[in-house]
């Protein structure tokens, strides 16, 4: 347990910088997801806290030491990969107490410790196998197994869940989740899953192109987005992005407003002030994705309720919202309140 | 699950095989079987006709002491042999592994004395290390250390094993570099993260991952120094001094060809093929074993 700060943290390859200065205090038992599209430089920063990369410039400390410098076994963190990275040759037991053996843990205590993480993940039939006997799900539980055995200071997980299948992406999901909960191991969370960062993340920082664009809890994140970038990202269908015409109330400056999908109602296409035409419908049960052209080729996302009456497609219709759910961005994109 | 492919018929799978079976046969069991049958028999000294005698090559051979101390000589070069151009191979490939930049390069440098034929390799080394204008024995001279191989066993032994590893470690560094590299980063760095340092990595993880690739060196090693360091030994000391590097293939060909006992010669060839057949069983049935595939 731990407390991790960073400190304008930068990283580059030769010439090309690829972090360009993040900072975050987080506190003990914290959880943290790092969440931004793949090439934004999130698995970079989690591999500069676990010691993996070094650190070009700025400071990572754990519990108040500047660890910039130590190797990752002087680290006390627990990691785990995204492929599990699971000792092939080593049985269940041997994978998980590998750590524990090397820190020279008395055999009763790690045949304890093991048992009990074993236990708490279900694993106690699978102890004996190799990891290639395993499914994909119970490979995924001992590389948490091997993580939580040894106590360590952090936990760090570079996209564990993206090589599970759906469903059992949304059980392991709730069980990191509430593991991390139990044990209170401060986490740091890479993904470029916005439902994994929006479900798990006390705090998320939203990340692109090396830079924190935005860090909070993620429902702050959701509602009062800071720029353009974020609104988009965090949100699935993504922000509706429109004219500022549309908008007279729109304050001086403002290149986009922006506005979701849920926010969005339809009306009846006399006498609105917005109309469009209904492109195509996304029935999905318990809502209705309604994606409508606006006069000016934009496109429109309108999210309903699934019991409420659908448009046909083609059907000329009626948009309407309130002012005061509406974002406005201005020509850096940045949000202007 | 492996896909096979399947035949309908016998015919074309037979026509398949036929070229590989006619090669084997032409060229392995033809001339096995006629030295076989050769070690039964001790020929004139003008090769007019021969006598049969049953085993009686074989038993003369396994009562004389030069035989014998040829088995331990081809024991301690072979085991040398495959030691030094593995523990090499290996240590360079770790380096190697380690390498971002330049590597292909490096790569290359090293393939190059596996291209330099054994015979070649013996004359070069033989060059640097001949007594009167040998380089490296000038230089181990100004040193104080008289080397001279042609009359010091042991050194001789020394020279050939060196010799015959040099162009090895190549073809060993290529295999280990392989493997090296088919161990996911991941792995290392979940060991690194779980409190191994670089000695603990290499004894607990790399060197079991590694172990399928160490087994196949091993045994096309030691193949190797059975049969293919002929060139060296020729070359370098032609089995001397005193028959201390007469291994067993030189002494098939210094038996047959020098000494003109064909006989004894062919019983001597019968023996290695058994030799290298048991090895290699014991090899696959002990060895792998232990090996993590």
């Amino acid at each position: 347990m731990a407390t991790i700060r960073l400190d304008n943290v930068k990283k580059s390859f030769g010439k090309t910088q690829v972090i360009h200065g993040v900072s975050i205090d987080i506190a003990d038992g914290e959880f943290i997801v790092i969440v931004g599209p793949s090439g934004c430089g999130k698995s970079t920063l989690l591999r500069m806290v676990a010691g993996l990369e070094t650190i070009t410039d700025g400071t990572v400390e754990i519990d108040g030491a500047r660890v910039n410098d130590d190797e990752p076994m002087d680290r006390d963190i627990a990691m785990v990969f995204q492929n599990y990275a699971l000792y092939p040759h080593m049985s269940v037991f041997g994978n998980m107490a590998y750590g524990l053996k090397i820190a020279r843990t008395p055999k009763a205590e790690i045949k304890a410790r093991v048992q009990a993480a074993a236990k708490t993940l279900q694993l106690e039939a699978y102890l004996d196998r190799k990891p290639r006997e395993l499914s994909g799900g119970q490979r995924q539980r001992v590389a948490m197994g091997r993580a939580i055995v040894r106590k360590p200071k952090a936990f760090l997980f570079d996209e564990p869940l993206s090589n599970l299948d759906a469903k059992l992406r949304v059980q392991m999901r709730l069980e990191i989740h509430a593991l991390q909960r139990e044990l209170g191991i401060t986490a740091l969370y890479v993904t470029h899953d916005q439902i994994e960062a929006m479900t798990m993340a006390d705090r998320m920082i939203v990340m692109r192109d090396g830079v924190a664009e935005q860090i909070g809890a993620p429902l702050e994140v959701y509602e009062n987005p800071d720029n353009r970038f974020v609104a988009e990202f965090i949100g699935s269908p993504a922000t509706n992005f429109l004219a500022p015409a549309l908008v007279p109330e729109a304050p001086a400056g403002t290149a986009w407003i922006g506005i979701r999908p849920e926010h969005v109602k339809l009306a009846e296409a006399e006498g609105a002030s917005l109309t469009g035409k209904v492109l195509h419908i996304e029935a999905l049960g318990a809502e209705t994705l309604v994606h409508v052209v606006l006069a000016d080729g934009t496109h429109a996302t309108v999210r309903q309720e699934g019991h409420l009456p659908k448009p046909a497609e083609g059907a000329r219709v009626g948009l309407a919202w309130h002012l005061a759910e509406v974002m406005f961005f201005d020509t850096q994109e940045r949000r202007l309140r | 699950m492996e896909k096979r492919v399947t035949f309908k018929g016998w015919l074309l799978p037979l026509v398949l095989l036929t070229p590989q079976l006619l090669i084997t046969a032409v060229f392995f069991f033809y001339p096995a079987g006629q030295a076989v049958w050769q070690s039964l028999f001790i020929p004139d000294p003008f090769g007019l006709k021969s006598q049969f005698v049953g085993l009686g090559n074989f038993e003369f051979l396994l009562n004389d002491p030069y035989y014998r101390a040829s088995f331990a000589t081809t024991a301690v070069f072979s085991i040398s042999v495959t030691l030094v151009s593995m523990g090499v191979a290996l240590f360079l490939a770790l380096l190697a592994d380690r390498l971002i930049k330049g590597s292909g390069a490096y790569r290359t440098l090293l393939i190059w004395p596996y291209a330099v034929a054994p015979a070649v390799a013996g004359v070069l080394w033989m060059f640097m290390f001949n007594n009167r204008v040998g380089v490296v024995a000038w230089y181990l001279g100004v040193l104080g250390y008289d080397w001279n191989h042609v009359l010091n066993g042991r050194e001789a032994m020394g020279l050939v094993v060196v010799a015959s590893s040099w162009g090895r470690i190549s073809y060993n560094f290529l295999f280990f570099l392989a493997g090296l590299q088919a161990i996911p980063k991941s792995v290392i760095e979940a060991a690194a993260i779980d409190g191994a340092r670089f000695w603990t990595r290499f004894r607990t993880i790399v060197w079991p991952l590694l172990s399928p690739t160490t087994f196949f060196l091993m045994v096309v090693n030691i193949v190797y120094a059975f049969f293919e360091t002929f060139g060296v030994i020729h070359t370098i000391t032609a089995g001397g001094p005193q028959q201390s590097t007469t291994i067993l293939v030189y002494k098939v060909y210094a038996d047959g060809f020098v000494g003109q006992d064909l006989g004894s010669s062919a019983a001597q060839s019968v023996i290695l093929l058994i030799v290298v057949g048991l090895l290699t069983v014991v090899q696959f049935r002990f060895v792998e074993r232990r090996v993590h595939y």
